[in-house]
């Protein structure tokens, strides 16, 4: 393995979950609602996860788990928001705290024991190419999972009628409603969507990128997905362009490092951050571009009242 | 009926200090991160469980996981003082100020803080002297890397990191005066993912023995799936890597925390400092595995050198990064150097982060 395909391998692994997640964000927040509880979808999915693969024995039976965890808490925060009528800000928050502490009680039994890991695929003679075999052919299973996903996510969203009624429900969720579009089940989907991928991406870390369980081992990631949404300006492609350019920016901070090239890690650790605000100046800028990305009824509450 | 109702109330009134004597000693934890961090906190947690099971009846033990460090720690200090706890152990640097400030309030409850220095009559400090462990893992991966270049994972640039670097390097330049070491700083305590990633980065770039200063198993569990060989921190990480874990350096918190129940069980308790390392069994050596006997006999023949205080890490002649000597031929680092480390010894190849 080259010095140059062992980067790009380790950069792609690292921007995998980031996309993950950000992707169901995003179908969230084009539904109209916010869900600020990634990170805590994404814990329980990495529990979840790690158990499901556990007591099963089999990795894949655990990807599917972790995708069954994430979607439970966001079933619990669509309740909250859509039925109830709760704060979105305010249970997403909720939903992260609350993540964070079932993971722990769920994972208890799970602690100090090694995972099972998702193995990468290998074709022969694909696999074995020199330079790009490995980058290509030689990832595992939910890399080209999330590539794919990026690209049947943005199919939809701009290229089928259901996409665009969910981007309608977003913008306008008073005209959808007149127009006959069910407001509150786009939404409630579009949040189920979201969890489930963000346990998808806690799994990621559970079983493919680290496979141990530990407490809070998201360590943050979810909010980076947040910030991804944004970085985006909700489009789908742009998030896995943003995820790979997030993940770069980590891993070569890593290889400078041991280079002995001198770099401020404070720095890097906060280059997403600093990337999104860059980002958000850069789109007001141009106000009619900003007003026609972001979800004009993002983190509206919507009551039918007839 | 009134009149015996108020007797038998005054009566067991009267009665419960006395009652009172007989209770268990209440000892309270209050914890930095979760027990289920696998490192850090799940090692306290252990000496807690190991006092349990040494008195039985006589202890009841409380604690509280995740505290962050600063007014929350204040809170929670409190309420166990406030619960009747008879001696609070504060595991976390941050909870220095906090414990000061309760045990100021709470003259009769004892308090124990781990890795401070501040201390009073109620508040004592103890901390473990990890570095002695780090000497040795030198040594070993000196004596096992075919690269002669070794990986390690920090955290943050505090003397207590820088330390540990400094005392691994000198082990392995005892045995390899040209031994390298690539550095890569994480900003994190615990963030497995990237861990991982730092510890790929390294292993990229040549290094084929893998150690960390953070908490979590992903390094050395990187470093078994890449074929390379790395060391665990904190607990016995040998599950995560077995054919790739020579052996870990763990912190037994048991031994102290039983000593000064006891104390407090028997009225003896007194506020002091405890520094301890393999001598005071606080530090302790996993089974050394996956290595040759005689590079295993020689580390365990080092560790009964550093344990008898035949031997010190830091013992000169020790340059530092500009070559300027900062212990003389023969002599020692006291303490007070130690605990201020903010220097690389040379032949460190990094620059420390400010």
């Amino acid at each position: 393995m080259t010095g140059f395909e062992a980067v790009i391998l380790t950069i792609v692994t690292a921007a995998t979950p980031l996309l993950i997640a950000a992707l169901g964000e995003l179908v969230t927040e084009r539904s109209g609602v916010l869900n600020l509880g990634v990170e805590g979808m994404m814990i329980v999915g990495a529990v979840t996860g790690f158990a499901g693969a556990q007591l099963t024995g089999s990795p894949y039976l655990g990807v599917v788990a972790s995708m069954i965890g994430g979607m439970a808490l966001a079933g619990l925060f669509g309740f909250l928001v859509l039925r109830l009528a709760a704060n979105q800000v305010a249970s997403g928050l909720a939903l992260t705290l609350l993540g964070l502490g079932l993971s722990g009680m769920i994972g208890e039994a799970f602690i100090g024991q090694p995972g099972l890991k998702l193995e990468r695929i290998h074709i022969p003679f694909l696999t074995d190419l020199p330079v790009v075999g490995q980058v290509l052919f030689g990832q595992d299973p939910l890399v080209y999972a999330s590539v794919a996903l990026a690209v049947c996510v943005s199919r939809f969203l701009f290229r089928t009628r259901a996409g665009l009624a969910l981007r309608a429900v977003g913008n306008n969720h008073g005209s959808a409603h007149m127009l006959g579009v069910h407001v509150i089940r786009t939404r409630f989907l579009a949040v189920l969507f979201g969890g489930a991928c963000s346990g998808l991406a806690g799994g990621y870390l559970s079983l493919a990128y680290t496979p141990q369980w530990v407490e809070g081992m998201t360590a943050g990631r979810g909010w980076i997905a947040l910030a991804l949404v944004v970085f985006a300006s909700w489009m789908p492609l742009r998030a896995a362009v943003g995820a790979y350019l997030f993940g770069g920016a980590l891993i070569l901070q890593f290889h400078a490092q041991a280079e002995g090239i001198p770099v401020p890690p404070q720095f890097l650790s906060a280059l997403p951050y600093i990337a999104t605000v860059a980002a958000l100046v850069i789109l007001s800028r141009d106000r009619w571009r900003a007003r026609n990305d972001s979800p004009a009824c993002l983190g509206q509450v919507f009551v039918p009242d007839r | 009926m009134l009149r015996a109702t108020i007797l038998a109330a005054f009566a067991m009134a009267l009665a419960l200090p006395a009652a009172r004597a007989d209770d268990p000693v209440k000892a309270a934890f209050v914890y930095v991160g979760p027990i289920g961090d696998h490192g850090w906190t799940y090692q306290h947690d252990q000496g807690r469980l190991a006092i349990e099971e040494a008195f039985g009846d006589r202890v009841e033990t409380l604690y509280v996981e995740n505290v962050a460090e600063g007014p929350d720690a204040e809170r929670a200090i409190e309420r166990f003082a406030r619960e009747g706890a008879d001696i609070v152990f504060t595991t976390s640097f941050g909870f220095m100020n906090p414990t000061v400030k309760v045990a100021k309030r709470f003259p009769d409850v004892k308090f124990e803080h781990a890795t401070g220095y501040k201390r009073a009559d109620n508040v004592a400090t103890y901390s473990a002297r990890f570095y002695e462990g780090r000497y040795i893992i030198g040594q070993i991966a000196a004596k096992m890397s075919k690269s002669g270049v070794a990986g390690y994972v920090a955290s943050f640039p505090i003397p207590e990191v820088v330390r540990g670097i400094n005392s691994f390097l000198l082990g392995a330049q005892s045995v390899n005066p040209d031994f390298k070491l690539k550095i890569v700083w994480v900003n994190t305590w615990f963030d497995p993912g990237k861990e991982a990633d730092a510890a790929k980065a390294l292993i990229d770039q040549g290094a084929d023995i893998m150690t960390q200063h953070t908490d979590s198993p992903a390094p050395v569990q990187i470093a078994g799936e890449r074929g390379v060989h790395g060391f665990g921190q904190a607990s016995d990480m040998d599950a995560f890597a077995p054919a790739a874990h020579y052996t870990a350096i763990i912190d037994d918190w048991s031994a102290y925390y039983i000593s000064r129940v006891q104390a407090v069980l028997d009225g003896t308790w007194k506020s002091g400092d405890v520094w301890g390392g393999f001598a005071e069994d606080m530090v302790v050596m996993a089974p050394y595995t996956d290595l040759p006997e005689d590079v295993a006999a020689d580390a365990a023949a080092m560790e009964a050198k550093i344990r008898s205080g035949e031997f010190h890490p830091f013992t000169g002649p020790i340059h530092d990064q500009e070559g300027t000597l900062r212990v003389a031929e023969g002599e020692r680092a006291d303490d007070g150097m130690l605990l201020g480390m903010d220097w690389y010894v040379k032949g460190v190849d990094d620059k420390l982060p400010q």
